[in-house]
């Protein structure tokens, strides 16, 4: 297809390189945040690095939805999966994701829990229809990408009148990430994480649209470069970011026009608007509380939330000690840091949630990063 | 979580469902997030929701550019494989 095959044009990545080659301050150094662990992994893939100049580096961000999920939440869902008359329904990368004491949702379902992939949500009212008997709850995590999908799952339920369906919502919402980032002492104070600007996501800004980054370029005075997940996209997007940083403009800029415009998709929000609303806070991992950063049930539709259902509650547990996910998940560190990486931590036997999704820095440093893996010193 | 591919609409299947083509493979997809899908068009598909349309103009304005950069610097071809010979 043209337009995917189009965005990975050898020649055109080679005359980037040389363009933002050309176009690089070598007297300075350019730290660019990847918000999404698609570009994560985009920039592994096609080897984006090696068409970078020294002093532009990339810094892996958290946009992992279910790297960010909170090991409490992942437990009280296991918990859930064990009820004899519940049947779990979720997407296919939060099954191998490592809960407290080594479990997951697919050990879960091998001890005979019956727990559901579902590519398509809509796939978890089709199995609600036809199991009347059993309770089916929609594990829903993701970023606004995903989130439209769960508000009309929904309104769809209520619309069939399912009485044996609801959906533990653990959906969150990125500018909210974006901003403890910036807010961070890590950033602020230490030093530690140097963020001169932002390849913004492609899929979250479809639906949300680029207007949600203007506050934060404005109000932080950092770029912010909606980028494609093609690695053309990519390059043009980091181009065009070390063109702002050059200029000292900091305002958001649109790389990808074939699919995001300003306002976004309206009715997807409006979808969202009606049936979700915000949290005043949530816990994500790597990052804590973050306060207006994830979205719950509204009141309205509260026979579809399966956290009143089933009264779920959330125990606080601690994380693995040797897994660096949350500093990882923050930008702090890079997989090669960790000392259990490539290890005893592997995408066959993950230990830290970073390892298992198709979007996690852990993972995509794994399978694409040449050379030996080299144990942390 | 967020990877969503473009699709092109090859058939309206009715009540907010279409049939979209990628490169041979048909899938069934929701179109309950967009409104006025017509044949033809480009999708850009989400765990078998169509998030937005792909707008073809743009994506031709993008690839026109991607062109005229590589001819004006000649650049090598497999540079995104610079392993490779």
């Amino acid at each position: 297809m043209r337009y995917i095959r189009g965005f990975r044009e050898g020649a055109a990545a080679a005359a980037f390189e040389k363009l933002i080659e050309a176009e690089v301050d070598p007297e300075r150094d350019y730290h660019l945040m990847e918000f999404c662990g698609g570009h994560t992994h985009a920039i592994f893939r096609y080897g984006v690095e090696d068409l970078l100049p020294d002093n532009v580096h990339l810094v892996h961000g958290p946009g992992c939805p279910v790297c960010v999920l909170a090991m409490p939440r992942l437990d009280a869902a296991i918990e859930l999966a064990g009820q004899d008359n519940v049947t779990l329904v979720s997407y296919g990368d939060m099954l191998r994701v490592p809960a407290s004491r080594r479990r997951s949702l697919l050990k879960a379902r091998a001890q005979g829990a019956d727990v559901r992939m579902a590519y398509s949500a809509l796939e978890a009212l089709d199995i609600a229809a036809a199991h009347p008997g059993r309770q089916v709850v929609f594990f829903a995590i993701g970023f606004e990408t995903t989130t439209p999908a769960t508000a009309h799952l929904i309104l769809e339920a209520q619309r069939l009148g399912l009485r044996n369906f609801s959906v533990y919502c653990n959906h969150v919402v990125t500018p909210a990430a974006i901003q403890s980032i910036l807010d961070s002492p890590e950033v602020r104070e230490w030093g530690q994480v140097r963020v001169d600007g932002f390849i913004g996501p492609s899929h979250v800004s479809a639906v949300i649209g680029s207007r949600p980054y203007e506050y934060f370029a404005e109000e932080y005075q950092r770029p912010v470069v909606i980028a494609g997940f093609e690695p053309l996209d990519v390059m043009q997007a980091i181009r065009m970011l070390v063109q702002q940083i050059n200029d000292g403009r900091a305002c958001v800029e649109n790389q990808f026009t074939r699919g995001v415009t300003r306002d976004g998709n309206g009715k997807a929000q409006r979808l969202v608007a009606e049936v979700l609303e915000l949290r005043p806070s949530f816990e994500w991992r790597g990052l804590g509380e973050l306060p207006y950063s994830g979205l719950r049930i509204k009141s309205s539709f509260g026979e579809f939330d399966a956290e009143r259902r089933f009264a779920m509650k959330a125990q606080p547990v601690p994380e693995n000690a040797a897994c660096q996910c949350p500093a990882i998940i923050r930008g702090v560190k890079k997989p090669t840091d960790c000392a259990i990486f490539g290890t005893a931590c592997t995408p066959r036997n993950p230990i830290g949630s970073c390892m298992v999704s198709a979007e996690g820095a852990c993972a995509a440093y794994y399978k694409y990063r040449r050379g030996p893996v080299q144990a942390a010193g | 979580m967020c990877l969503a591919v473009p699709a092109r609409v090859v058939a309206l299947l009715g009540d907010q469902w279409v049939e979209t083509d990628v490169g041979g493979v048909r899938s069934r997809v929701s179109i309950a997030l967009i409104d006025d899908v017509a044949l033809g068009d480009y999708l850009i598909v989400h765990a078998g929701f169509a998030i937005t349309r792909l707008d073809v103009e743009e994506a031709e304005k993008s690839l026109a550019l991607f062109e005229e950069i590589a001819a004006h610097l000649q650049g090598a071809a497999h540079a995104l494989h610079p392993r490779l010979p």
